[in-house]
């Protein structure tokens, strides 16, 4: 018995791609609403470009997080492991033996490192991966103060003409007050922004592994059946998100030249709450890779928004909680109304939710 | 006989932060045998004991509340500290506000941060509850925003609560020897006892933690417990917020109990309570809780850096995270099973030999 | 129809602690056939097809799989060996599209080529007339497409034994229809079907053979063609192997007061249960019959009002009253023992003592909690009472075994002294002694005035007790029996003629 398709049928559009759009088009009238509230400060392109330049860490952090959250997890610990990283990584190239790739190397070293304890533990001893990624922060805020307590500015000659080096973007640019055209810069940090946001989508998006770990975030237990390794994908899930970790803490000393106890705080909470802005879900299985940019952008415009309004900055803090707020009850609300009956995504277990109604297993 | 017996099986729950504990204290002995002593300072006691009283009463609390959340809702709430900060802004704005400060603007005081803890607890109960956030997801919200708004209640200054009566809260009423953070403790614990004996709170919560279903076809409705316990968790950060607002003298928005949750849950997971939910032990928290009270002051009197003090609570929170581990578990059960084996086959075969030289036979049939 | 025997199972038997899962089956599949797998809840069936795919373990017997004897000891090894099977629950990912469900987890690719792949995917999806694009993302196909996909995927691995179970259980029938289509489309490329269901009429439709299970055995293979409904239906409900002695069955109820104690006019809950009547009678004892799925446990529960309740008016004892929650129905004198004991029955981690009190107390209110020895006695009380066997009052409910922990639900609802109990399945998973020790407690119960519903996949145990029993069918009610007509001939019939 063949039938033909002779009606092709419109797909609908994922849930995936909807949150993304949704986070594309309120991150446009975001900015939009900017552009004509406060021109004297957004109307400057140097302005859009200033949101990566001073803030490439997050960005890099947010992408890590992001491979984390679809495979359903979640890693607290990237802050803090950034910010051991940039002193560290001060520490070393102010120290004799001190070189750029060296420091590279052990941004990477220290980043990965922590994945792998984390990922060893979730994955295959099956902890809770809050409770251990607490205690990786806990234990990288403590090591960043055990290892030096005040600043380091980082001298060297070679890093510092790295940090000074600017691309300079000569059609886009701005008048200044004595008449001087000066040209858009683009810092260094913008640069492994744009090609890790490729690498990672193409990863998320063409490899096995990327789709291995929607597959997990989506439901653990069917993807085991499937014939996943789902412990060996959680795995790396953890490892990126540490590895993701320590390139940012290597950007974010390009990016403001010392490693500094602050340095990297709070940068977990803005990071899930840019990644649930950009669209992925906390639940997992659902997001675009390309969403936690446009989430973080998003969370940074309204930051300067506020700042802009002349605004506390105190408040900033209160603007990310009740935007959180509003875009997990706006996501509940779509999904829900997307959702069909008798479907459900297997949580993972450090997302227990509150299930009144288990479905019924039928026992034979 | 079976008295004791029964009194031993409850103290086994028990088992992990007492043996936490009494290691902590060999340790401290080693390091000095006068680890007990107690002198008068101030007319008040001090010492080491005394000293770990103090310093934990904020986390007893917090950690009391912490679990009835964990026990009810299988999650942890993550923004107690930050509703404390708010919760003692408030009290702080109320008490500078007032034309003199009496005894009873400080209790009314307190109350109006009580009041303002249930309403923050409500917040969070509510998004568990009716809208089924996960709890951690629920409580990022404050703990993101809280002291942002803590702030601004209390105007961007640290404002400076010196008046007498603070002064006697937050250390010691004269005359009475006991620091005053402790009585307020231990008066908050025996209300929790109280509670916890003249209601079902505790048949409903654990009920509510094990199998939400069968409770609710048992006339318990799973919502209103779960909101309950994250308003008593209100209550808790309210009092906590107390406390240490008055210790201080001052409210510092960004420091006060800052990262306190994450003592409290580990107090919580010490006292040997599953951070999965159900059966739940207020004792074993706060056990738990002084006992990481007497950590951190471990610690810092082996003279390790108190920078490094976080580090090594994390790993100490892995390790026992790890023991405590399913796999784990299941690992360690199957070797002890193994033993049991190899004892018991010992035996048989001690027994068998036993046979043989009675008998000269084996008494095993030939195969 | 071909008759090449790919599948041969013999003398299985399987246990586990306390029970006798199955106990020499023996299972024959052909080529090309559509075997249907019957039996009631614990008959077996379930455990059959974990052995046949490695999920247990078996005792004894052998598999024997295209001539060759077989031994899986996972799910995978059964799958590479050409046996799929789509569950109840869709394994599947909701979140990826069609195509992606139909190829994940199988190549060794390092990179996914996203047109071949839907390509693919289009083309087996039009062989076998699935109205799915492979771009779709999962979750926005209907359940019925949903398994299809997974039907797919299984065949696309070569498998040639299929699975199914319980496909249709949340599907309507247009959606049943397009499955059929697909299976039979699979017949005829030879794939053998075991299609595990309780549905009759699908059975009839679709299937050419069935295997009755019950209790563990098999009662046998028929010939669709040549069994009637009748002849299955009692294969699968006949009399229970216990031997029983003649109890006195119940006689009309004592006092036959003009107001019944319970009355539900057009009552519905969003469980799925159509809009009923339902009334009985001071000391009465009713029961439900009708076949799994039919939809006893739904009505009760609605009355208890578990589920939802969507409709309907109640009246208790004459007086209309609202009942939107259990405790509401508690509090007017109802209880209910539930069918799913592990799942919505016991509270695992407490103990014996406190489940034995939680109703009571749950009635008597937050404030006033029941002191340490009230409780104990309580406890002790019912222990004595209904001989359960734990070590003592503060054991977790969860070590003790299936039987007594039931005996511990019971004894929770007859603390609350009910005027109207619930009963349903509860004597499911008790030694044949218990059974008919709470059979005469409930005809007791019935004569001391309390009104009882007794639900039983034993139709032979509701005849014992029940005055009355509502037949149902594919949830919906299709009779009643009482008096004369009261045998397990009469259930059958209505049973199977569905009222129709």
């Amino acid at each position: 018995m063949r039938t033909l398709n002779t009606t092709k049928r419109k797909t609908r559009l994922s849930n995936s791609n909807l949150l993304f759009m949704i986070a594309g088009i309120i991150f446009v009238l975001m900015y939009g609403f900017a552009l004509i509230s406060y021109p004297g400060s957004f109307m400057h392109f140097q302005t859009f470009f200033d949101l990566f330049n001073l803030n490439s860490a997050l960005f890099i952090v947010t992408l890590g997080l992001c491979v984390v959250m679809i495979s359903g997890g979640i890693d607290i610990s990237v802050g803090a492991v950034c910010g051991l990283v940039t002193m560290a990584c001060a520490m070393f190239l102010q120290s004799t033996m001190g070189s750029i790739w060296g420091a590279l190397l052990l941004a990477l070293g220290i980043g990965t490192a922590f994945g792998v304890l984390h990922g060893f533990l979730i994955a295959y001893l099956e902890i809770q991966p809050f409770i251990i990624t607490l205690g990786g922060m806990f234990l990288a805020q403590g090591l960043l103060t055990t290892l030096h307590k005040n600043p380091i500015n980082v001298t060297m000659p070679a890093f510092v003409a790295l940090r000074n080096f600017t691309i300079e973007i000569p059609w886009l640019g701005t008048v200044n007050r004595l008449g001087f055209f000066i040209p858009c810069e683009i810092k260094p940090g913008v640069i492994v922004v744009v090609v890790l946001v490729i690498l990672y989508a193409v990863l998320m998006k063409w490899s096995r592994f990327g789709r291995n770990v929607y597959a997990v975030g989506g439901n653990s237990e069917s993807a085991r059946l499937l014939g996943i390794n789902v412990k060996r994908t959680m795995f790396f899930s953890y490892v990126i998100s540490g590895l993701t970790a320590g390139i940012s803490g290597f950007v974010f000393l390009m990016t403001t030249g010392a490693g500094n106890i602050g340095n990297g705080a709070l940068f977990e909470m803005k990071a899930i709450a840019s990644n649930v802005i950009g669209g992925i879900l906390l639940n997992g299985g659902v997001g675009n890779l390309l969403g936690a940019p446009i989430g973080t952008l998003t969370l940074l415009t309204i930051n300067e928004l506020i700042r802009a309004a002349g605004v506390q900055s105190n408040l900033q803090a209160i603007v990310s909680g009740l935007l959180l707020y509003i875009f997990i009850v706006l996501q509940s609300i779509i999904m829900s109304l997307r959702g069909r009956r008798n479907f459900r995504f297997a949580l993972p277990s450090w997302l227990k939710p509150h299930q009144l109604q288990d479905e019924k297993k039928i026992e034979n | 006989m079976s008295r004791l017996k029964a009194y031993a099986n409850r103290l086994s729950h028990l088992f992990l932060p007492l043996s936490v504990l009494a290691l902590l204290i060999i340790i401290n002995l080693i390091k000095g045998t006068d680890y007990f002593s107690i002198t008068m300072v101030n007319g008040a006691f001090y010492g080491n004991i005394p000293n770990i009283l103090f310093g934990a009463s904020e986390l007893v609390i917090l950690s009391i509340g912490m679990t009835l959340v964990t026990a009810a809702s299988r999650g942890q709430d993550i923004s107690i500290g930050e509703i404390g900060a708010i919760t003692s802004a408030t009290f702080v704005l109320y008490v500078l506000n007032a034309r003199e400060v009496t005894l009873l603007t400080i209790l009314v005081g307190f109350l109006i941060s009580c009041v303002v803890g249930i309403i923050l607890g409500a917040f969070n109960g509510t998004l568990v509850s009716v809208f089924k956030v996960q709890p951690m997801v629920a409580t990022l919200i404050l703990f993101l925003g809280g002291r942002s708004i803590a702030f601004m209640i209390d105007g961007k200054v640290s404002p400076i609560l010196a008046n007498e009566i603070s002064n006697k809260i937050g250390t010691v009423i004269p005359g009475v020897p006991i620091q005053t953070p402790i009585i307020l403790t231990a008066v908050f614990i025996a209300i929790v006892a109280i509670v916890l004996k003249t209601t079902n709170l505790r048949l409903y919560v654990e009920s509510v933690g094990i199998n939400p279903n069968a409770a609710r076809l048992n006339g318990i409705d799973p919502k209103k417990i779960i909101f309950l316990t994250f308003l008593i968790m209100g209550v808790c950060s309210a009092v906590a917020g107390f406390i240490a607002v008055n210790k201080a003298g001052r409210h510092d928005s960004v420091n006060i109990l800052k990262f306190i949750m994450m003592d409290a849950i580990l107090a919580v997971a010490l006292g040997g309570n599953s951070l999965a939910g159900g059966k739940f032990s207020i004792t074993g928290s706060i056990i738990g809780a002084y006992t990481i009270e007497m950590l951190n002051r471990t610690l810092l009197r082996l003279e390790v850096n108190p920078e490094a003090i976080k580090s090594f609570k994390a790993v100490f929170i892995i390790i026992l995270m790890v023991i405590a581990s399913p796999v784990v578990r299941v690992m360690v059960k199957k070797v002890l099973d193994r033993a049991k084996m190899l004892y018991a086959e010992r035996q048989a075969d001690g027994l068998n030999n036993t046979v043989v030289s009675i008998t000269g036979t084996t008494g095993k049939k030939e195969d | 129809m071909q008759s090449e025997i790919i599948l041969k199972m013999e003398g299985i038997c399987k246990s586990f602690p306390g029970v006798r899962a199955l106990h020499n089956v023996d299972f024959v599949l052909r080529k090309g056939e559509i075997h249907a797998l019957m039996g009631e809840n614990g008959a077996g069936k379930s455990t059959l097809i974990k052995v046949l795919t490695g999920v247990y373990e078996k005792d004894a017997g052998q598999t024997i799989l295209d001539g060759r004897p077989v031994h899986f000891k996972s799910p995978q090894e059964a799958l590479n060996m050409g046996i799929g099977t789509v569950f109840q629950e869709i394994m599947l990912c909701p979140n990826l599209t069609v195509a992606e469900n139909m190829f994940i987890g199988r190549s060794r690719n390092n990179f996914v080529q996203w047109t071949k792949m839907n390509a693919k995917a289009a083309q087996i999806l039009d062989s076998l007339g699935i109205q799915a694009s492979p771009t779709q993302e999962l979750s926005s196909c209907s359940i019925a497409v949903q398994q299809m996909v997974a039907i797919a995927r299984a065949i696309d691995m070569d498998c040639k034994i299929l699975i199914l179970d319980e496909p249709t259980s949340s599907l309507d029938d247009d959606e049943v229809n397009k499955l059929f289509a697909l299976m039979r489309e699979l017949k005829s490329r030879g794939v053998g079907i075991i299609f595990i269901t309780h549905f009759l009429d699908q059975v009839y439709e679709i299937s050419d053979t069935i295997t009755v299970l019950r209790n563990g055995k098999l009662i046998g293979e028929y010939q669709t063609a040549t069994l009637s409904q009748i002849e299955l239906i009692s294969h699968m409900m006949g009399k229970a192997l216990s031997d029983v002695s003649e109890m006195k069955k119940q006689e009309q109820p004592k006092s036959r007061s003009s107001v019944p104690v319970f009355e539900a006019t057009g009552l519905s809950s969003a469980a799925g249960v159509r809009p009923f009547n339902f009334t009985i009678e001071k000391g009465e004892v009713n029961g439900f019959a009708g076949l799994l799925g039919s939809g006893r446990s739904e009505s009760v529960r609605a009355i208890f009002a578990a589920d939802k309740v969507t409709g309907g008016e109640v009246k208790i004892n004459g007086k209309q009253v609202k009942l939107k929650t259990p405790l509401d129905a508690m509090k007017k004198g109802i209880g209910y023992l539930p069918e799913d004991r592990k799942h919505d029955g016991i509270i695992g981690e407490l103990s014996v003592r406190d489940n034995i009190i939680l109703a009571l107390q749950v009635m008597k209110g937050f404030f006033k909690p029941f002191s340490r020895k009230q409780a104990e006695e309580f406890a002790n009380q019912y222990i004595k009472k209904l001989d359960i066997r734990t070590p003592s009052t503060n054991t977790p409910i969860e070590s003790l075994s299936g039987g007594n922990q039931q005996k511990v639900v019971l004894a929770r609802w007859l603390l609350t002294h009910p005027m109207y109990l619930i009963l349903d399945e509860p004597t499911r998973g008790i030694d044949v002694g218990t059974k008919v020790e709470i059979q005469k407690l409930v005809l007791k119960l019935a004569e001391d005035g309390m009104s009882l519903t007794f639900i039983s996949s034993e139709i032979d145990e509701m005849l014992r007790v029940c005055s009355r029993l509502i037949v149902m069918k594919d949830r919906e009610i299709v009779g009643e029996l009482s008096g004369k007509n009261l045998t397990e001939q009469d259930a059958m019939h209505m049973i199977a003629q569905g009222g129709k």
